[in-house]
C-alpha cells in the first residue's frame, strides 16, 4: 500500500510538470518532426530500398522510437537537476522506499514519453503513412512501452553515477545520439559494412525499431519475437541495475 | 546520566565521529537534547554542525559512535527515525515548478498523509507561516524569505517530533529573518516539538535557543543557556582604542585583579571586567602611566561571539581555513577567580 501510494505521488508530480511545460513538451517534439518531414521527403527520391515503401514510411517507426528514446532518457536524467536543485534530498529523505521513487519516476516518465510516442503515432497512422491493425497497433505499443521503460531506467542510472549536470552534453552526444543512429531508425540494418552491422545488432533500440516496423505495416528484418525477447531482456536488466544504482546513491 | 533522563531526550549522541578521508568533520562527539527543547548548534561554517545534522536525519552514515533520534537509531532504524523528524535544508530543496500547495501535498503524501488531513494541516502550516495568499502560485514566482518559510511549513506538514533547521535564515534580509525567528518560537508552543537548528549567527542562537552548543572543529567546545555562556565570561566588555602595540601595558592589565580576561587585535584591546563602568577612569590612569593614547572607550555586555573569541581564540565570522590567527593576533591570559 505504501509502496504503490509512493509509486503514485511521483506520477503525480511528473504528470503535472508534463501538463505545466507546453514550451518544453514541443520543444521535444520538434526535432522528429523534423527529421520525419525534411529527412523523410528529401531521401525518398535516393531511397531504394524496397519498391513498396517510401522513405517516409521506412523511418516513421524509427521516428516514434527517436522520441521515446530522447524524452525517455532525458525524464530519467531529471534525476540529475532534482539533485542540482535540492528537491532529491527532500524525497531521499522521506520515509518510503528507494525503489519505490524509482519506480515512481519511472512510471511517471514513461507516462508522458508515450504520450508524446502515441502523438506521433496517431499522427502517422492518421496520414495513412502507417498502417496498422488492433492487433498490430497493440504490439506497437508494447514496443513503445518497453522501449520508453529502458531508457528511462538507463536515463536514471547515468543520473546516478553522473553527479552534475554539466555532463549533459556529453550524454546527449555520446550516448543519446549514437544510440539513435545506430538503431536503423534511418537506414535498413541490411547490407551495412561490418563494424556498422555490429554497433546496430548490440543496440537494443534497432530490436524496438524493428518491432515496431512489423507491427505497423513496414518490412521490418528480425523476427518479432526475437525483437520482443531482447527487448525484454534490456528492460529488465536496466531496470535491475537503474535500481541497484539508485538504491545505493548518496543522499 | 541516570536511566530516566536518557529515555526523555529526543536525541542522544554518544562517541559520535565522522570522517571524510583524512578530515574528521566530526570528533568524538557527545550531546543530549531534550524533549520540546529549542536547541542550538553554534558554530563558524565548517565546524560540522550540518554534518551532524546530516547524520541525525540519517542521510548520511557516521564513521563511528551511535546516534539515536526520538528512541531509534539512526543508522539501523533510519526508517523510523525519518518518520518522526523534518527537516529544513541549508540548501533549497523545493520544486520551483509546482505551487506552494503542491510542494506541500507531495510531501504530504510521501509521509503517509491521508486526503482530509493534508488538507487539515496545509490549511494550519500556510496560516502558521502567512502563506496564504501565495499558495497557488508556482514556487519559481517565489522570494527567498517565501521559499524559506514555505519549506518550514513543509517539514512541520507531518507534524514530526524533531524538527532540524540547517541555518534557517541563511541569506535573508533582517526582516524576513526576524518573521522566521517568530514561526521558530511558535513552534514550541504550538506542537510543543523538539526543534534543532544550527547557525554562525550569534544573534539568531541567543534570541532563539534555550540551550547552545558551540561547535569548533568538530568538537562541542562549550554547552549551556545563552545566558550562562555570556555569564561564563566573568563581566562586561570594554573596548580600547589604542594607537599600537604595547606589551607593558598589556602585561600590566593582565596583572590586574578587575580583569578576568583580555585581548588585543591590531590595537584593540578587550577587557572583560566585572564593572566595566566603574573600572574606566583607572583604565585610563594606567594608560598615561604606559604612554599608550586611547582614542576610544565603549563598555557593552557580552555576545556570544565573545564567548565562541575566548573558548577558541578565533572570530565566528571567518570562513575557511585560511588563518584566523593571520588576522587576530592574540594576546591572551585568563585569570580564574
Amino acid at each position: 500500500m505504501n509502496f504503490a501510494a509512493t509509486v503514485y505521488t511521483l506520477w503525480l508530480r511528473e504528470i503535472l510538470r508534463f501538463k505545466r511545460n507546453w514550451s518544453r513538451l514541443i520543444g521535444s517534439m520538434a526535432l522528429p518532426l523534423i527529421f520525419l518531414v525534411i529527412l523523410g521527403s528529401g531521401y525518398g527520391s535516393v531511397f531504394r530500398y524496397r519498391s513498396d515503401v517510401s522513405y517516409m514510411q521506412f523511418i516513421g517507426p524509427g521516428i516514434i522510437a527517436m522520441s521515446l528514446l530522447f524524452s525517455s532518457m532525458l525524464g530519467g536524467l531529471t534525476v540529475m537537476w532534482d539533485r542540482q536543485f535540492g528537491f532529491l534530498k527532500e524525497i531521499l529523505v522521506a520515509p518510503v522506499s528507494r525503489v519505490a521513487i524509482m519506480a515512481g519516476k519511472t512510471v511517471g516518465t514513461v507516462t508522458t514519453s508515450m504520450i508524446r510516442g502515441l502523438v506521433f503515432l496517431a499522427a502517422m497512422l492518421a496520414a495513412g503513412l502507417l498502417h496498422g491493425s488492433v492487433p498490430g497497433v497493440a504490439l506497437a505499443l508494447l514496443f513503445m512501452f518497453l522501449i520508453s521503460a529502458s531508457f528511462v531506467s538507463v536515463g536514471i542510472a547515468v543520473a546516478t553515477v553522473m553527479r552534475d549536470p554539466h555532463g549533459f552534453q556529453l550524454i546527449m552526444n555520446f550516448l543519446i545520439m549514437p544510440v539513435f543512429f545506430l538503431s536503423g531508425a534511418l537506414f535498413p540494418v541490411e547490407q551495412l559494412p561490418e563494424w556498422l552491422m555490429f554497433l546496430t545488432h548490440v543496440n537494443p533500440l534497432t530490436y524496438g525499431v524493428d518491432g515496431m516496423r512489423f507491427a505497423l505495416g513496414v518490412p521490418s528484418h528480425f523476427s518479432p519475437l526475437w525483437d520482443l525477447l531482447l527487448l525484454v531482456k534490456f528492460w529488465v536488466v536496466s531496470t535491475l541495475v537503474g535500481a541497484f544504482l539508485f538504491k545505493r546513491m548518496p543522499a | 546520566m541516570n536511566e530516566g533522563a536518557r529515555i526523555s531526550a529526543t536525541i542522544g549522541v554518544k562517541a559520535l565521529t565522522k570522517r571524510f578521508g583524512a578530515i574528521s568533520a566530526l570528533d568524538n562527539l557527545d550531546l543530549e537534547i531534550e524533549r520540546e527543547e529549542l536547541f542550538g548548534l553554534l558554530g563558524p561554517n565548517g565546524a560540522g554542525k550540518t554534518t551532524l545534522i546530516s547524520i541525525l536525519s540519517t542521510i548520511v552514515p557516521p564513521t563511528s559512535g551511535s546516534a539515536e533520534v526520538c528512541g531509534y537509531d539512526v543508522r539501523r532504524q533510519s526508517h523510523e527515525v525519518r518518520k518522526r523528524i523534518g527537516i529544513v535544508f541549508q540548501d533549497p530543496s523545493l520544486d520551483d515548478e509546482l505551487t506552494g500547495d503542491e510542494n506541500l501535498d507531495f510531501h504530504g503524501r510521501l509521509y503517509g498523509l491521508d486526503a482530509a488531513t493534508r488538507r487539515s494541516r496545509m490549511e494550519e502550516v500556510l496560516n502558521l507561516v502567512d502563506l496564504q495568499e501565495r499558495r497557488r502560485d508556482l514556487v519559481r514566482t517565489y522570494s527567498g524569505g517565501m521559499r524559506r518559510r514555505l519549506e518550514i511549513a513543509r517539514g512541520l506538514m507531518h507534524r514530526p517530533e524533531a524538527l532540524f533547521l540547517d541555518e534557517p535564515t541563511l541569506g535573508l534580509d533582517p526582516q524576513t529573518r526576524r518573521k522566521i525567528w517568530q514561526y521558530i518560537r511558535s513552534l514550541k508552543e504550538s506542537f510543543g516539538m523538539t526543534v534543532i537548528l544550527t547557525t554562525h549567527y550569534m544573534d539568531e542562537a541567543d534570541q532563539l535557543c534555550s540551550r547552545i552548543a558551540i561547535i569548533d572543529r568538530g568538537r562541542i567546545v562549550a554547552l549551556d543557556t545563552p545566558e550562562a555562556l555570556k555569564a561564563s565570561l566573568g563581566g562586561d566588555l570594554l573596548e580600547l582604542e589604542t594607537g599600537g602595540h604595547s606589551p607593558e601595558f598589556l602585561n600590566h592589565l593582565a596583572d590586574m585583579e578587575e580583569i578576568a580576561h583580555l585581548a588585543e587585535t591590531d590595537g584593540t584591546v578587550i577587557l572583560t571586567v566585572g564593572n566595566g563602568e566603574s573600572f574606566i577612569p583607572r583604565c585610563f590612569e594606567v594608560a598615561q602611566r604606559f604612554s599608550v593614547q586611547i582614542s576610544s572607550v565603549s563598555l557593552r555586555k557580552p555576545n556570544l561571539e565573545d564567548v565562541f573569541i575566548q573558548l577558541t581564540g578565533r572570530e565566528i565570522r571567518e570562513e575557511g581555513t585560511a588563518g584566523p590567527q593571520e588576522r587576530v593576533r592574540i594576546f591572551m591570559q585568563t585569570r580564574r577567580r
